[in-house]
Parts: structure tokens; C-alpha cells; sequence
């Protein structure tokens, strides 16, 4: 499987390279390796539909205990197989809807990055492999969404889908980390052997993991980006922003509805927060025009009914989640190209603009029909098997089933109205003029749709078929215990059946009444503006505006500040650990003090004192000079010869260097008040005792033996010289040196540069300045003359 | 600073003219021996580095640099080359990186000649010191002109 | 000895502290010598003060007979002098071409021009 990851990784690295060898025919080129991931991950149906995962593993960073491993059970290979089969029809369908357009094959490269990214997340078996997969979801979304990078429109969409959804990671990432504590292995499989639901961490990671899932799968309140994200080019609406990418927290709630589910919180929170999402979801796209903002907000209302099934936990809502996700992939993914198919043939993005197609364009008619029955779930499509056992879940719930079976008939009638207005809308009805010349589309852009609405048919019409290879197995690893429910088109005259038939009417209704009913609830215009989006929006300019506070408090620009500030705290914390120490022995011994050692301290000290309140530049770079010498022959006392010879000769390059620039510098001024010397002062006094103290306590507790015998006793032996010091600078540790010479390296190149390579404004400045110092000249002449 | 050029001593200038040769033939006296007595390719690079600064000071900028006939900066290049170059042997013997390797070449009258990458590094150092302390003095120098 | 040491030190540290605390570019110079000074004395205290035991082996021997001072600290110390000395090169030459461009050392004047 690591196989399958890397091998669409690889394919989407040289995806640009193809494209500007293969041109146009690309997109069919490219979606052959899902189809034939496709196949590779069928031919494993009936293994895992026996209930034997495939577990695989590499190690990857072994001293973390992070591997690359994966794990395919009845859950990943369903949404593998949807993944790689929509995945391929998505390839074919962009290469013709993009067709010509000059980033193509970044666009393929983007596109099979997601592709590969979502496949690592669905197939890991690791807890950090996985969320590193899921970041790059978001990542390669990022860059989807903001696809048509030159309209700033579409960049501020792709940035809130972004910020939205690393912030969920960044939560996720923790409650990951927590949930690796609590179950003492970063494995999946590990992990869903146990119940945590017990465990002290448990309401922390799982508010967390639920923030990571919540945002990713844009439930309420972070819903307002998946309509937003529809900036991004069709094909990847279709596929990112509803049939794969929005699921990934779906996916992880199912994933981990073993270990974490179950409990008052999970129920609660989940079946409350979906209930409201789809809800919210329904009621928006009832309202919205533009045919992908419909399909958006209708998205959002399936990912809030999949959450409130997870919240169950129920056998049947299991069965019924697994279910209603492929159903609502198969016909959601239709029924975004063939928006795409509208917009590209014909030329129309709004319902309100789309009527009478059906002559013009009557192939895709028949497949937005078809899938627009199955979203209604109208029998015998495959829908109507996913909602009828909807309605069974929530009618055989918890204590709030009269609540939850109310908000799911009425989201029902809204879906029935959206449905309706995608079957009838554009095809029936008076033919209005197009703004291009509306045609079918080539068979690239038409066969995914097609597909996919045939097979809502066909496993409305056998739904043993998907239930015996795949659903079981996929409920299965969601339940965390062998299902018995099975699927059927027809359970009888029951009370779902009712309400089913009771929603369509309703809903048909409403359809009648669109225009009025949208009237009538204009009012949320209004209320829009206070809505979770504007809260982002508030938030993100609130977060600009501390940034900008903050770099002005803190990187005001002032080196003092910065060392004021750093020195104050080292002084604080250095400070307050050393009182705290429980045996506080300094070894104030001054017996062992030689004569001449003491002169030099004697010089030192003077030597220091005047440095700092001396008044002339030429006074100090003496005093440097002798200061520089005096601890050379500190060296020289205490055995380190070369290191002495070493200052002596830098102390006189160094001399010669500051007189060099010596007379271009300006005189001392005293620029600082006498408070902030005395300020300054103070702190100075304060770091020059830490450090003494520090000193002399190292010094005190020795505690470990050095590593210079080693050294010694080696330099003869294995460097062949006797000179240690320059055996270890030349052997032992040559790599530190080679890094050091290079540096050195760097301040001759900076410093040439500096003056040699002036550019711009510069040369005027410097030639006024040479002038003036040329007039100086002359006039300092003149005065000796 | 022309003015604190022009300000030529004649004792400085014949005096450096003598030490010069000694000073740079002492500098490398220093790399060479680095590797058993204290010296190195820091200390001779530095001790060649201050004689050319000297002749600077005694005579004048340009007799400086036609005393060194390269730039500067070119040495600092040659002087990494090799520093980095003498890692290099080691992989081909096939020890790891940068372990140290040394070959014995018999000379006919002064017995043997032991030659090693530690001393081509060093030798790396000295010209990568001699380099950089110089490039800072002659751009200083130069700025001024 | 150490004590003396460690005195002188904290002495270094806060000169040098004080000079980079200061206004003028020229003074902050001042300061960054002190502090590599200073700096380069803590290894050297640190790592132990030996008197009269350099790490050189008499010629024909194996290792130091009876005690060394620190090599390794020493080397450390070496290449941090030579540094400090790079560093320092680079910050003289640009103080100079600041003060050449600007006319002031005063940092406080500088930050308002690029």
C-alpha cells in the first residue's frame, strides 16, 4: 500500500512534464493509475469483506515509535474505492473542462497530490502518519481553491478554507498526541482495541479531535468555507468539497467512533452538532441561487446527517452512515459535473438564468435526472435505501429521537426541494437563450456522471451488492463489532416509508413555491452578516491588528530593548533558580593566587573600569589593546599556549583595524539620560553577578569527567601529532573548523560587497560625501598654510 | 588616511623591508610545525596576515598589494578548495568522511617527507585566514582612496 | 584562582553589557569586543585553570605524562577567538560605511533610514 501512496505521489511530480508532452489527451493519460488502483484495491473485496484487514508496515522514524503503516478494513477500502473511481473520472472529466488553460499541469499536479494525500490518510494505520496525510489534504486544497491565483477573490477563499481547517489540525494534531498517551501506542489498530471513553484525558482529546473533524468536515459553526471553496475549478468541488476532502472528518469520526464513541458527550455533541449542521446546510442551499453554492450548502447538510449518525453510535446508524455516504458520493459527484457541464457548455452558473436545456442537451438530462432522484431519494435509487435507513437510525435512537426524527424529516423536504430544482429546473420548462450555445458535452466530461448516476441505480436496484463486499465490512469497522442489519429496497409499509413519501410531497410543494418561499426568508440576509463568517472575519482582522501591536511592543527596532529585555530575564530566571537551590556552597578561595596573576587582574580591572567611562575613541582602542594582551597572558599562565599566541595576534589586527577607521568616527556624545544610564547600569551590574555566581557554582560541582582524555590519549596514537589543541582543530573536529574558515569566508565576502557593490541611490550620496570631504581637505590645507 | 600614508618612516620602511621575508618565512615555519608544537594554520595565517599589514603601514597600499599579487579573496577561495578538498581523499581509501589519511614519501637526502590531508587542511586554514584578514584591511584601505 | 577569575569575568560581562546598552554604534562595538573577551574567558575558567601543563606531548611519548590542561576547550577558544575577531571585522566596516552613508553612529537616528 505504501506502493500505491508513493506511486500517485510520483505520478503527480512529473504530471506537468506529461502535460507539456502529451498536451490535451493528459487528463486520460493520467487517469489510468487510479483505475487501476481501482482494481487493485476491488480484487481485495472479498478478503476484507471477510473481515481480514491488511495490515502493512515500514518504520519510518523507529526511535519515535512512528511508522509508515496501513491498514485496509471494510471503512478505508470503501473510501479508497471512492477516492481512486471517482478519482479517475475527475481526471478525465478536467483534462477536457480545463482543456487549454496554461497551468493544466499544475493542476494535475495539484489534483494527483490530493489524490495521493487522501488515499495515505484513509489507508494509515498510524495515528501521526495519519495526520501528517491530513494536513496535506489541507495543503493541496490550499492550493485547489486558490487555483485561479490571479483573481484576489479566489485567493481570500482558498486563505479562509486554510485557515480554517489547519487551525482544526493544529487541535487535531494535540488530541492525536493525547490519544497516543492514553492508549500507549500511536497504532490505529492498537488504539480501537480499547475503549478510552473511561480515561482521565478523555474530554480534553476528544473536544479536540472533534475541532480537527468539526472544522475539516465544515460543520456548524465552520460551515462557511465549504461553499466558499467553491472558487476552486469544478472538478475539484466535485471532488475535494464533496465526495472525499470534507469527509476526512467524517472518516475520522467513524475511524475512531470505537475507542472514543459511546460515551454521553460523544452522543450528545455529535448527534447535536449534526442535527444543527444539516439543518443550517439544507435551509442555505434552499435559498441560494448559483447552482454550486446549492450543491455546497446541500454537501454541508449531508456531512451534518453523517456526523448526527456517527453521534448515535447505534448498529444501525453505523450501517446506515457507511450507506448513506456512498450514496450521497455517487450522486453528489454526478450532479457537480454536471453543474460543471452547464457551466461549461452552456455557459450558466444560476438557477434563476437555467431553463428548457432538455432539447439542446439531452444525454446530460438524463443523467442529472437520475441523480437528482437518488438525492431525493425517490425509489428505487440507491438514495432512497440510504435515507429510508436514516430515518430506521434515528427512529430507533436515543432519548432525543423525537427531536433528531423531526429535524431529519424536515431537512428531508428542503433536500427533496433542492433535488427537485436540480432534475427540473434547468431542463424543463420554457427555453431561455443561453450565454453560449448550450450543447451535450464530449463523452470525457459526461461518463463520470453518467457512471455514477447508473450505479445509484443499479445498487438501488440490488443493494445486497454493495452491502455483501463492501458496507457490511465498512460498518463493520465503525460499529467496532460484527453488523447483522442488511440492506433491502423494500422493507414494507412502515413508518419511515411515511415520512419518506410524506417529504417528498412537501417538498415538491415547496418547489412550486421557491420564489416566494426565498421572499420570505430574506430576512437571513441580514442576519448573515452577524453569522459565524463574520465572525472569522472579525477574528482573523482581530488577529492582524495584535500582530501588528506586538511586533511594535516587542521588535521595536532598538538592539538595547532587545538586549535590555533578554539580559533583564536571564538575570530573573537565572537568579530565582539559584536561590532555589538547596545547597548554595560558593568556594570564595583567593589563597591560590600568584603575584603576577594578581597584577593582571589588578591591570584587568583598571583596564575595564576605564574603558567604559573613558570619553575618546583613541583612549579606548588602546585600553583595548592592553586588555586584549593582559588576557593573553591569562592564557599563557594557565597552560593554553596556542590560544595565547592566537589573542596576542588578533588583539593586534585588531588594533590596526579600529585605527584604520579611527578618524572617519564621530567624537562621543553622551546621547542617554542619566536615568536610563543608571538603569542601564544596573542591569549590566546584575548580569556581570549572575554570571560570577554561575561561575563559581559550575565551578564548585564539577560533577562529570570531560571528554579531553580522550584527546590526549588519542592524538599520538591516531592524529600523529603532539600539539593536541591543533590536532583536535585539524582532525579530530576538521568539520567544525571547515564550518568555522567558512565563515570566515563569509565576513570577507560581506565586507567586500559591502563596499565595492553599491547600488542604486547610494553613488550620488557618495560622491557628495566625497566632495565634502575633499572640500574639507582643502580647507584643513589652506588652514596650515 | 593618504595623509597617515604619506607619513612614511624611513627606519619602519627599511626596517620591514629586512623582517618582512623573516615574518612570512616564520609564519609558515609556524603552519608547518603546527601539528606537534604550537603553531597551526590560525596562528601562521595570522603572523603572514600581520606582516603584509605591516608592509602596508611602512610603505604604501599598492606595494602591498603587488607584495601578495593575488586578491585577497581569491586566496580565501583556494583556501577553502583545499580545506574542503581534503576531506575528500577519505572516501576514495572508503574510510567515512573526512578521516584523516597520511603518506610517506621517501626523499632521497632528507630521509622522508610525511604528508597528510590534516596538513592540507591546515594549509586550507592559513590561506583562508591570510584571506579574509587581509580582504577587511585593503576594502578598509580601499574605501578611503 | 577561579574566584579572582570568576570575579573578572562578571566584571567583562557587565562592561560589556553596559557599552551594548548605549546609544552609540561606536560604543556597541566596544561592547561586542568586551564580550567575546569575556566569553572566551568563561569556557577558559570553566573548563578547569591549570598552571604549567600545556596539552603538548614531550616528542617519543604516547600521551601527557601527569595532567594537561583542557584541549578541547582550548580549541574551542581558539576558533571562537578568530571569529569573534570576523565578526567583529565585519561590524567595524559596517559602522563605517553606515556612518559614511547616515553621518550619525546614534542608533536611535538610524532606524529611520533604510
Amino acid at each position: 500500500m505504501l506502493n500505491v501512496v508513493l506511486s500517485i505521489f510520483l505520478l503527480a511530480c512529473i504530471a506537468p512534464h506529461l502535460y507539456r508532452l502529451l498536451g490535451k489527451h493528459t487528463g486520460l493519460v493520467l487517469a489510468l493509475l487510479p483505475a487501476t488502483l481501482f482494481i487493485y484495491f476491488a480484487s481485495q473485496l472479498s478478503a476484507v469483506s471477510q473481515g481480514q484487514p491488511l495490515l502493512q508496515s515500514w518504520p519510518w522514524f523507529p526511535g519515535l515509535g512512528i511508522q509508515l503503516s496501513f491498514m485496509l478494513d471494510g471503512l478505508s477500502l470503501l473510501f479508497a474505492l471512492l477516492i481512486t473511481g471517482i478519482g479517475t473520472f475527475i481526471l478525465c472529466y478536467a483534462g477536457q473542462y480545463l482543456q487549454g488553460h496554461p497551468a493544466l499541469g499544475r493542476f494535475f499536479l495539484f489534483l494527483l497530490s490530493f489524490m495521493g494525500a487522501m488515499l495515505g490518510l484513509v489507508l494509515s494505520d498510524n495515528l501521526i502518519t495519519l495526520f501528517v496525510f491530513w494536513e496535506l489534504t489541507t495543503v493541496s486544497s490550499f492550493m485547489l481553491i486558490g487555483f485561479n491565483h490571479e483573481d484576489s477573490e479566489s485567493r481570500q477563499k482558498a486563505h479562509q478554507g486554510l485557515m480554517v481547517t489547519v487551525l482544526g489540525g493544529l487541535a487535531l494534531m494535540t488530541g492525536l498526541i493525547m490519544l497516543g498517551m492514553a492508549a500507549g501506542s500511536y497504532q490505529l489498530s492498537d488504539v480501537l482495541q480499547q475503549d478510552l471513553t473511561g480515561h482521565s484525558l478523555y474530554l480534553p482529546m476528544l473536544i479536540l479531535i472533534l475541532l480537527g473533524a468539526f472544522t475539516k468536515s465544515a460543520q456548524t459553526p465552520f460551515h462557511f468555507w465549504l461553499p466558499n471553496a467553491m472558487a476552486a475549478p469544478t472538478p475539484v468541488s466535485a471532488y475535494l468539497h464533496s465526495a472525499t476532502m470534507v469527509k476526512a472528518g467524517v472518516y475520522l469520526l467513524a475511524r475512531l467512533q470505537p475507542s472514543l464513541g459511546g460515551s454521553e458527550v460523544w452522543l450528545l455533541t455529535l448527534s447535536a452538532v449534526g442535527a444543527l449542521t444539516m439543518l443550517t446546510g439544507i435551509f442555505l442551499a434552499s435559498r441560494a441561487t448559483g447552482i454550486k453554492k446549492v450543491l455546497a450548502y446541500s454537501t454541508v447538510m449531508a456531512l451534518g446527517t453523517l456526523t448526527m449518525l456517527l453521534g448515535l453510535g447505534t448498529e444501525k446508524a453505523a450501517l446506515a452512515a457507511v450507506t448513506f455516504l456512498l450514496a450521497h458520493a455517487l450522486y453528489k459527484g454526478a450532479l457537480f459535473m454536471i453543474a460543471g457541464i452547464l457551466d461549461h457548455e452552456a455557459g450558466i452558473k444560476d438557477f434563476e438564468k437555467a431553463s428548457g436545456l432538455r432539447k439542446l442537451m439531452p444525454r446530460t438530462t438524463l443523467v442529472a435526472v437520475v441523480a437528482a432522484l437518488s438525492l431525493a431519494g425517490v425509489i428505487p435509487l440507491f438514495g432512497f435505501v440510504g435515507k429510508e435507513l436514516l430515518l430506521e437510525a434515528v427512529l430507533s435512537g436515543s432519548q432525543w429521537q423525537l427531536g433528531l426524527t423531526a429535524a431529519t424529516v424536515l431537512a428531508n423536504i428542503f433536500v427533496v426541494l433542492v433535488a427537485a430544482l436540480l432534475a427540473i429546473k434547468p431542463w424543463f420548462g420554457q427555453a431561455l437563450p443561453t450565454p453560449k450555445p448550450a450543447h451535450d458535452p464530449g463523452w470525457q466530461m459526461l461518463a463520470g456522471p453518467a457512471v455514477l448516476a447508473t450505479l445509484g441505480l443499479i445498487f438501488g436496484l440490488l443493494p445486497m451488492l454493495p452491502d455483501q463486499y463492501l458496507l457490511n465490512a465498512a460498518a463493520t469497522a465503525v460499529y467496532g463489532q460484527p453488523i447483522s442489519g442488511y440492506l433491502a429496497l423494500w422493507h414494507g409499509i412502515n413508518l419511515p416509508l411515511m415520512l419518506s413519501l410524506g417529504s417528498l410531497v412537501l417538498g415538491l410543494l415547496l418547489f412550486r413555491f421557491w420564489q416566494p418561499w426565498r421572499k420570505l426568508t430574506a430576512v437571513v440576509e441580514t442576519l448573515s452578516k452577524a453569522g459565524p463568517e463574520a465572525g472569522y472575519n472579525k477574528l482573523m482582522a482581530a488577529l492582524v491588528s495584535f500582530a501588528a501591536w506586538q511586533t511594535r511592543v516587542l521588535q521595536n527596532g532598538y538592539l538595547r530593548n532587545y538586549l535590555l529585555t533578554t539580559m533583564a530575564t536571564v538575570v530573573l530566571l537565572v537568579g530565582w533558580a539559584m536561590l532555589r537551590l538547596e545547597h548554595f556552597e560558593l568556594n570564595w578561595q583567593f589563597s591560590d593566587v600568584r603575584v603576577q596573576e594578581a597584577v593582571i587582574f589588578l591591570v584587568l580591572l583598571t583596564t575595564i573600569i576605564s574603558a567604559v567611562v573613558l570619553n575618546s575613541f583613541l583612549g579606548v582602542v588602546a585600553l583595548l589593546g592592553a586588555l586584549g594582551f593582559a588576557v593573553a597572558l591569562i592564557y599563557v599562565f594557565f597552560s593554553a599556549v596556542d590560544v595565547g599566541i592566537t589573542q596576542v595576534l588578533v588583539e593586534t589586527i585588531t588594533v590596526l583595524l579600529l585605527v584604520l577607521v579611527l578618524y572617519r568616527l564621530p567624537e562621543f556624545r553622551r546621547l542617554s539620560s542619566t536615568a536610563h544610564r543608571a538603569r542601564d547600569a544596573l542591569i549590566a551590574i546584575a548580569s556581570g553577578t549572575v554570571i560570577t555566581l554561575l561561575i563559581l557554582l559550575v565551578t564548585a560541582s564539577r560533577s562529570m569527567e570531560g571528554i579531553a582524555w580522550y584527546f590526549l590519549e588519542k592524538s599520538v596514537p591516531e592524529g600523529y601529532g603532539r600539539n593536541v589543541v591543533n590536532v583536535i582543530l585539524v582532525d579530530f573536529r576538521a568539520l567544525d573548523t571547515l564550518g568555522e574558515i567558512f565563515v570566515l569566508a563569509l565576513v570577507a565576502i560581506g565586507v567586500y560587497a559591502m563596499v565595492h557593490l553599491r547600488t542604486g541611490a547610494k553613488p550620488v550620496t557618495n560622491a557628495d560625501k566625497r566632495l565634502t570631504a575633499e572640500q574639507k581637505r582643502q580647507q584643513s590645507v589652506k588652514g596650515e598654510l | 588616511m593618504s595623509r597617515q600614508f604619506n607619513m612614511r618612516s624611513l627606519i619602519l620602511s627599511t626596517g620591514t623591508t629586512i623582517i618582512l621575508p623573516l615574518l612570512l618565512l616564520f609564519s609558515l615555519f609556524l603552519l608547518l610545525r603546527g601539528h606537534n608544537e604550537p603553531g597551526g594554520g590560525f596562528i601562521g595565517g595570522l603572523v603572514a596576515a600581520a606582516a603584509i599589514a605591516l608592509k602596508l603601514f611602512a610603505d604604501d597600499y599598492p606595494s602591498a598589494k603587488a607584495l601578495l599579487r593575488v586578491h585577497p579573496l581569491q586566496l580565501v577561495g583556494i583556501g577553502l578548495a583545499l580545506a574542503a578538498l581534503s576531506s575528500l581523499p577519505s572516501l576514495l581509501v572508503g574510510d567515512n568522511f573526512f578521516t584523516a589519511q597520511w603518506w610517506t614519501l621517501p626523499l632521497p637526502i632528507f630521509g622522508e617527507l610525511k604528508l597528510s590531508t590534516p596538513l592540507i587542511f591546515d594549509i586550507g586554514v592559513f590561506l583562508g585566514v591570510i584571506g579574509t584578514v587581509l580582504t577587511v584591511i585593503f576594502t578598509l584601505v580601499e574605501a578611503e582612496h | 584562582m577561579t574566584t579572582m577569575m570568576a570575579i573578572l569575568i562578571g566584571c567583562l560581562y557587565a562592561a560589556a553589557i553596559y557599552m551594548m546598552l548605549r546609544r552609540s554604534m561606536v560604543k556597541l562595538l566596544i561592547g561586542l569586543i568586551l564580550l567575546s573577551n569575556a566569553a572566551n574567558l568563561l569556557i577558559f575558567t570553566v573548563a578547569g585553570l591549570e598552571r604549567g601543563v600545556p596539552p603538548l606531548i614531550a616528542k617519543g611519548a604516547e600521551t601527557v605524562v601527569g595532567g594537561s590542561a583542557d584541549p578541547l576547550a582550548q580549541a574551542l577558544i581558539l576558533t571562537a577567538i578568530v571569529i569573534g575577531f570576523g565578526v567583529l571585522a565585519f561590524a567595524v566596516v559596517l559602522l563605517h560605511r553606515a556612518y559614511e552613508v547616515i553621518r550619525t553612529d546614534d542608533m536611535n537616528e538610524m532606524k529611520g533610514t533604510d
